[in-house]
Order: C-alpha cells, then structure tokens, then sequence
C-alpha cells in the first residue's frame, strides 16, 4: 500500500458546483502502476458524503497526471453555498491522505 | 528568436498588493497582466454598481497600483493588461485619466467593449439566443427577472487590436483569464486566427500564470521544501514568436518553479484536458511536454490547438436570495458535545419561532469540516469552532437567524465565546449561470 501523498502532487478548485482533483505522480512507473488503481470508482468511493455525483477521470501521460471531476460536491456554486470550504480549495489534500494498492 | 516577456501580478481581486510593483520594478518585463475576475468577483461588483451605478463596479485596488507605480511603469516600458474593467470600466478609466493628471503623464488608456450584453439580452432571447445553463441545461426563463449582469468572455485578438493602436494600458472587463497572455503574443509575433498551435501555447502560459503565485509554489504540495515564501515571487512567462516558453519568476524572490509547481497549475480547475475551449482556440493539455531547463525555469514545447468553437461562453449572474453565515468558538472539556448542543439549541429556537430555511447548514471547525469522513477523529478536541448558516429568499428570516447566535454566550454550555465581529452579515446572493452565444452576434470595439 501507497499512500498517495508519498508519490504525488495534488491540487483541487472548483468549476461551478462541481470540483476537479489533478493528481500529478513523481515518475511514470508510479503512473503507470496507479492507472488501475486510482480510478473514478475507487475515488468516488474514497470521498463518500463528500461527492454527491458522478466521479469522471480524464488521463494526462504527458505530465504523469490524472483529472478527476467530482460532480455536485459543494452543496451549490461559490456564491450561494454555505459550506465552509466553498471553492473545494481542501479536496486535493484529501485526496493525498488515500491509500493505494501499489508496490515500489 | 523574438520573444517577449509576460508577468502576472494579481490572481485574484486581493491577492498580494505588493506583487505587480515587485514585477515592475525587478521583473524586467515587457508585459504586466493582473486578473482580477473570478466568477465570485464579477458578481460582487455587480452588488457594488448596483449601490453607486456612477462610480463602482470595477477593482480599485488597480487604480491604486497605477498611481503609486507610473513612473516605473513609463521608464520601465512596461504595458499592462488588466481585467480591471469589470462591469464598469468607464468609471475605472476616468479615476486613471485622474491619475495620469496628477502626475502630468500621458497615459494612453483603452477599454475594449463589447462583453457587456446585460442592456441586449432580452433582445438576443427574442431572436432565439437559449442562454441555457450549460452545467445543468436549465432554460433561462426561470431567473429572467432576476438577472443582474451578463458578460462574453471575448477573445484576444480584440484585446491586441487595442495595443496595435497604441495603449500603455487595456482595460477590459469580461476577456478569458488566459487572453490575457495570448494577446501581446498576437501583438507582437504578428499571429493570425488560425495559428491554432501557437495561440494554443500561449494559451497554456496565461493557463498556467493567470492565478499568481499558485505556479511558483504557492499552494503547493510540498509546501515545506519552498524558501522565502513571504518574498514569494509571482510567475514570468517567456513566450517566444513559434510559441514555446519559459515560466519563471523574478531572481532574489522565494518560492520554486519546477516541472511540479507548474504542472500542478496546469491541472488547477481543468476540466477535459483535451478539449480545453478558449474563444481563441481548443487546446490539447495532452500534447506538450515540460522541461526543467535551469534553476527555477520550466520549457515547455509541443503545445497543440484546433479550431475555436463558434460559441463564446457567457457569464451570467442573478439574484438567487439572501445567506448568512456565523460562528462561535466552543472549548473543552467535551467542546464537541458542547457544540452539537449548541447548534441543537439554535436550531431549535428558529424552528419554534416557525422560521423554515431553503437551505441550512452545520460545521465544526476544526473537526473534518473540509474533508468529513476522510479525516480521522482525534482522541482529544479541546475546542471547536461552530459555524452555521442559512439560505433563502426572504430576507426578514435571514436578519433573524444572525441575532440567535450571540446570546448562546450567556444562555447555552459554558466557554462559547468567539463572538466579537458582532452579528453576522445578511448578503445578498448573486448565483452564477455560464451559458454560451453565437459568436457571429458579439462585436467588440476599442475605445481610446
């Protein structure tokens, strides 16, 4: 087991109601091996209460990264939501404290 | 190979006030670019216009810059490009010719218009413009009555036209973040509509510089290993005539530019990295490759772009209620049992006045507010900060529920405190509404 922030980058924003994730992994190896892992079941999953939609994964080879849109997770957009973290500013740091199935 | 040398000083309408004078005087820069829009921002300028149409409706925290740095900026050569304008950039204008005055310089100051569509949307909608929502594809006739701005995220090549004719200073309101970037590069490389590959690259500079600091490691994983962030240095954009670039930042400045820091940016509220959709281009964000070249300078090369869409995309916001939001800090023995009683107690007292909310909501700060399930519970919370807060459309209920907070203090568990800002504030809500328009209807014109 892996826990993600020991082999990569996150950072999270907002696009209206919804949130998106980019996961950026420190080699290809990592990548590579997280492809099956690290999927839009296994995040949405991971999130639980924290997303109310779908989880959609879009892969970027080019720089060992991969973009999870997580759909309806903040009760509303910037403006007229009352949750604290109204940008989704924290859910890339959430992401890094999950673990994966992944050896050296 | 020419190349030209493009900063951003402002990421946002209160980023660092130092920043962009920072970048004029070290930056060495032939560009300045300050975003100061965010989807939230335009709809609180909107409030502010709506209290003083004359006067208010743009950042003024520009003016200020412009005042405090013009001579820098005359000596220095230095053209700035700035999303200042908001809803009211004529009134932004007329407080920079005051400037401009004072100091007996002569500042060329251009606006280019044309986002503002709010006085024709009615006029568009009869002529079967839909305006729907493109995240949720509501028709528009749900909040006709209740709109408050409308604005086109207009392209770059109107924004050039406006250096072509001279000016030290565009003013514009609603362009794309990134157009920021793409248009001193058509300025100057002398660029044409269908350069798909080397507006695409630009377009992936102002991606990568439009919010700040963000790409020299602010807000960046590994946060411990960065020096000197409170010298911070904001992001330079080396942008050469094929399109390739350069991100770096000023020397003697804290803060990292590795292929991390920048590709974490890149990623920053992307959506489908293949189809990104600029009104000047579609990028691929799977085409390019980064490179670390020297200390604190990223290359990237390869950037890929395809045909625009013959849609701009619209900002729209309305007004969607009232809202507020208050806290009260609760500390230990038992702080959490001592919150949930708390917020218990409030909630009951506005359920038994016969108050019903459209939407309510309940945090403990300081306890998984941000990432609920995810976080682990610590054996010990010796304090908790308890915010509510309500949504809806009548404004009385909303003024009320802000006056049950305080008196928790003196009539709930023992040490609550944490309420010396007073009653919280009802705000207006101005909710956002992205829809799209032909592109064939949208005519942007300079004004010098």
């Amino acid at each position: 087991m892996k826990k993600l922030s020991d082999i990569a980058y996150a950072r999270s924003g907002d696009k209206g109601a919804n949130v998106n994730v980019g996961v950026v992994f420190i080699s290809k190896d990592y990548y590579n091996k997280a492809l099956s892992k690290l999927t839009s079941v296994t995040v949405k999953s991971y999130f639980g209460t924290m997303v109310k939609g779908d989880v959609i994964r879009y892969e970027l080879p080019n720089l060992n990264a991969l973009n999870f849109m997580l759909y309806d997770s903040l009760e509303g957009g910037g403006s007229e939501t009352l949750i604290n973290d109204a940008q989704g500013k924290t859910f890339g740091q959430a992401m890094l404290m999950m673990e994966i199935d992944i050896d050296d | 190979m020419k190349n030209i040398r493009v900063a951003n000083g402002q990421g946002f309408w209160g980023d660092c006030i130092e920043a962009p004078t920072k970048l004029i005087k070290y930056g060495n820069i032939d560009y300045l670019t300050l975003d100061y829009l965010a989807e939230v921002t335009m709809s609180i300028m909107q409030r502010q216009k709506k209290k003083d149409p004359e006067n208010a409706g743009y950042a003024t925290d520009f003016v200020a810059l412009v005042d405090s740095n013009i001579n820098e900026i005359i000596n220095n050569n230095i053209k700035i490009i700035a999303n200042a304008g908001g809803v009211n950039p004529y009134a932004c204008k007329r407080e920079l010719k005051k400037i401009s005055k004072k100091h007996d310089i002569d500042l060329k100051i251009a606006i280019v218009e044309g986002d503002d569509i709010y006085n024709d949307l009615n006029n568009l909608i009869k002529d079967n413009h839909e305006f729907k929502n493109i995240d949720t594809n509501e028709s528009i006739s749900s909040i006709l009555n209740k709109i408050y701005s409308a604005n086109v995220y207009i392209d770059s090549f109107s924004v050039a036209k406006a250096l072509s004719l001279g000016a030290d200073i565009v003013l514009c309101g609603r362009i794309s973040d990134p157009g920021l970037v793409v248009a001193p590069c058509i300025y100057e490389f002398g660029w044409e509509k269908d350069n798909f590959n080397m507006l695409a690259s630009a377009t992936v500079a102002g991606h990568i510089i439009e919010c700040g600091a963000q790409c020299t490691g602010g807000n960046f994983t590994k946060w411990k290993d960065l020096k000197d962030m409170h010298n911070i240095g904001y992001p330079i954009a080396q942008i050469r005539e094929d399109g390739t670039f350069d991100i770096t930042k000023p020397e003697n400045t804290g803060g990292l530019v590795n292929k991390f820091t920048v590709s974490e940016q890149i990623l920053y509220e992307l959506g489908d990295p293949k189809k990104y959709i600029s009104p000047d281009v579609c990028v691929d964000f799977t085409s390019f490759n980064l490179e670390e070249t020297s200390k604190d300078v990223v290359t990237v090369t390869g950037v890929k772009g395809n045909m625009p869409t013959d849609t701009y995309k619209v900002s729209i916001s309305y007004f969607d209620g009232f809202k507020a939001s208050g806290q009260l800090t609760i500390s230990g023995p038992d702080a959490l049992s001592k919150a949930e009683k708390s917020a218990e107690i409030i909630w009951k007292k506005l359920e038994n006045a016969g108050l019903v909310f459209d939407k309510t909501s309940t945090e403990f700060l300081g306890l998984s507010s941000c990432h609920k399930s995810i976080a682990k519970t610590p054996n010990i919370i010796n304090e908790v900060v308890l915010r509510l807060g309500v949504k809806s459309q009548d404004k009385n209920i909303v003024a009320r529920f802000t006056k049950e907070l305080a008196p928790l203090i003196t009539a709930g568990p023992p040490g609550v405190t944490g309420f010396a800002g007073g009653r919280p504030r009802v705000k207006e809500i101005v909710a956002y509404w992205p829809a799209l328009i032909d592109k064939k209807v949208i005519k942007t014109r300079v004004i010098l």
